[in-house]
């Protein structure tokens, strides 16, 4: 029942490639315009065909904004504190979730839940006037401390699961022989839940890095510590702007959660819809 | 009983105190700032300073057209980009799900979109949509739609359709995703009998597939519709609300209110209204979650 016939394949595979030109034209389209010399782009109409590709502009553009090296490491800064800070909170919260019972842990959860529907944009005005109080406007902890609680709520949902697949029988053991709840965590929890922990770390990471935009513009002025998707404006010019570099630098600044992803993808993907798609 | 009692309480106590860090975070971080939002949208709060001046930023703000406008247009934007978002999605999930050569590589090639940071993925579309040099306005010329340079986000109608067309992209991979996980967890047996009975493959889809994953189409047209509605990074990357206010939509002008002119009270009575705009979505969104995890329990 699942043959097609080759009438079918045709139009599956016709229909694939359409949708898959919707989602990666851009990626593509920037990956051409970063190879192409500048002159190329400004053809008006577009040129599609260009002689003269090279790697060029991945050489320059570390010259035409000097500061990128240090955009690139804001960012992966950023997002590693994030991501650390993120498990420091969600991994005994997650726990307790999913080996205690207690009152108000379904409401608890749920309320986590519509955490997540808030965007940040709706209690940026609180958040600015704190970090003004505070001294912390245009600094590394302004871009930190917003960005690590709306990790939180999907975290813990996460690596609840991870937790609960752990069987609760080997934690019982271990107490019936006299492990106190320390060498409990230490020697069971925490090596079975390794690939948990990773994988809800690395969500962390991928999510504190698509995240740095809308806390840095409005929180951070400093160039020193801009993430990369706000330094990356910086190829536009008075005069004109270098679009190849531009482009070349953006794909390099996707790289790293493009590269990650692709690895652990499955694990994540799985994490994710687990809670939406059941059984 | 008294043991077993003892043990539940000192279960809470331990679980409270292991759950204390995380929500006390989000306490400060997001908690106060929603009541201090509300507190703040009574008052004229700048960064001179606050008084307390009762309804008058929501008086002002409901008795102008112009919001009025943008809430109008939320909700249109709103409308566009999350059927889009559902029907190309539905549909990518079909195509993924036939059983052909070539469908792993290509559902992880649909992800990209969602991974990449979006202000990232918007320079690209920036590059796409330039009047000049871009791609499309280049087709356009070169097979005659278009008969000049077309600046994509300078009009008012082409750039509030590019900014949906944007938004669609980035919301769909994940759509996809999701039904297409859905997809996969129909019971084989289903098919098979109804194969047995001689359904042809149209009728397969829309009396067994679709109603299978109804559930979870609800759910995802709930929750995109919340992240659409709070999608911010795209239309400002894209045209900053513009031009002449035709793509700004509530979140945009929140934004611009507060940040932009620093007038914190007119911008938190806004804040307030997509506030309780949210927690309808959300609402919503636990009613639906708890029904479906009873119809599932009770099955």
């Amino acid at each position: 029942m699942n043959k097609y016939n080759p009438f079918e394949k045709i139009l599956i595979y016709f229909g694939i490639f359409v949708f898959m030109t919707f989602i990666l034209l851009p990626f593509i389209e920037m990956f051409y315009a970063s190879l192409r010399p500048l002159d190329h782009l400004f053809r008006s109409p577009y040129q599609f065909y260009s002689d003269d590709l090279s790697f060029w502009a991945y050489r320059e553009m570390w010259n035409t904004v000097p500061m990128l090296p240090r955009y690139i490491f804001n960012s992966f800064f950023l997002a590693s504190c994030v991501a650390i800070l993120t498990l420091i909170f969600v991994i005994p919260a997650a726990y307790a979730y999913a080996r205690f019972k207690f009152p108000a842990k379904n409401t608890s959860l749920y309320v986590l839940l519509a955490i997540n529907m808030f965007s940040g944009a709706v209690i940026l005005i609180p958040l600015y006037k704190l970090l003004r109080t505070l001294g912390l406007l245009n600094s590394y902890q302004s871009m930190i401390i917003p960005g690590v609680a709306f990790l939180i709520p999907t975290a813990i949902w996460l690596l609840k699961s991870y937790f609960e697949k752990i069987p609760i029988d080997l934690e019982e053991a271990a107490f019936v022989d006299g492990a106190s709840r320390v060498q409990i965590l230490r020697h069971i929890i925490a090596p079975l839940s390794t690939p948990g922990l990773v994988v809800v770390g690395i969500y962390a990471f991928i999510g504190a890095y698509a995240q740095q935009f809308l806390f840095a513009i409005t929180f951070n002025q400093k160039k020193e510590y801009m993430p990369i998707p706000t330094g990356l404006y910086e190829f536009i010019g008075y005069q004109s702007v270098k679009w190849n570099e531009m482009m070349a630098a953006a794909l390099v600044g996707m790289l790293p959660v493009l590269l990650l992803f692709v690895f652990l993808q499955k694990y994540i993907v799985e994490g994710l819809t687990a809670g939406a798609v059941k059984n | 009983m008294n043991q077993k009692l003892k043990s539940y309480t000192a279960q809470t106590y331990i679980a409270y105190a292991l759950i204390a860090p995380a929500a006390i975070y989000i306490i400060l971080i997001v908690a106060w700032p929603l009541l201090e939002t509300i507190r703040l949208s009574f008052t004229n709060s700048s960064l001179a300073g606050e008084d307390y001046v009762g309804l008058e930023n929501y008086q002002k703000m409901f008795s102008s057209k112009k919001f009025n406008g943008i809430v109008t247009r939320t909700f249109v934007w709103m409308f566009f980009s999350v059927s889009l978002k559902l029907i190309i999605g539905l549909i990518g999930a079909v195509l993924l799900n036939a059983n052909l050569k070539g469908r792993s590589i290509f559902r992880v090639l649909v992800m990209p979109p969602w991974v990449v940071p979006i202000a990232i993925g918007m320079l690209g579309w920036l590059w796409l949509y330039n009047g000049y040099f871009g791609i499309i306005a280049g087709v356009g010329m070169r097979t005659g739609i278009l008969d000049g340079p077309f600046g994509f986000l300078a009009y008012k109608q082409s750039a509030f359709i590019s900014t949906i067309i944007a938004d669609v992209w980035v919301g769909t991979p994940m759509v996809t995703v999701f039904f297409l996980a859905a997809m996969q967890g129909v019971p084989r047996d289903l098919y098979e009998a109804a194969y047995c009975d001689g359904a042809s493959r149209w009728d397969r889809f829309f009396k067994i597939t679709l109603p299978q994953i109804t559930p979870v189409i609800i759910t995802m047209s709930l929750l995109s519709a919340i992240w659409t509605f709070n999608s911010f990074e795209i239309i400002w990357i894209l045209t900053e609300g513009g031009p002449r206010g035709s793509t700004t939509t509530l979140i945009i002008d929140t934004y611009k209110q507060a940040l932009g002119n620093y007038k914190f009270g007119r911008g938190a009575a806004r804040a307030v209204v997509v506030m309780i705009l949210l927690m309808l979505f959300a609402g919503f969104y636990l009613a639906l979650l708890a029904r479906i995890n009873k119809k599932i329990s009770h099955e």
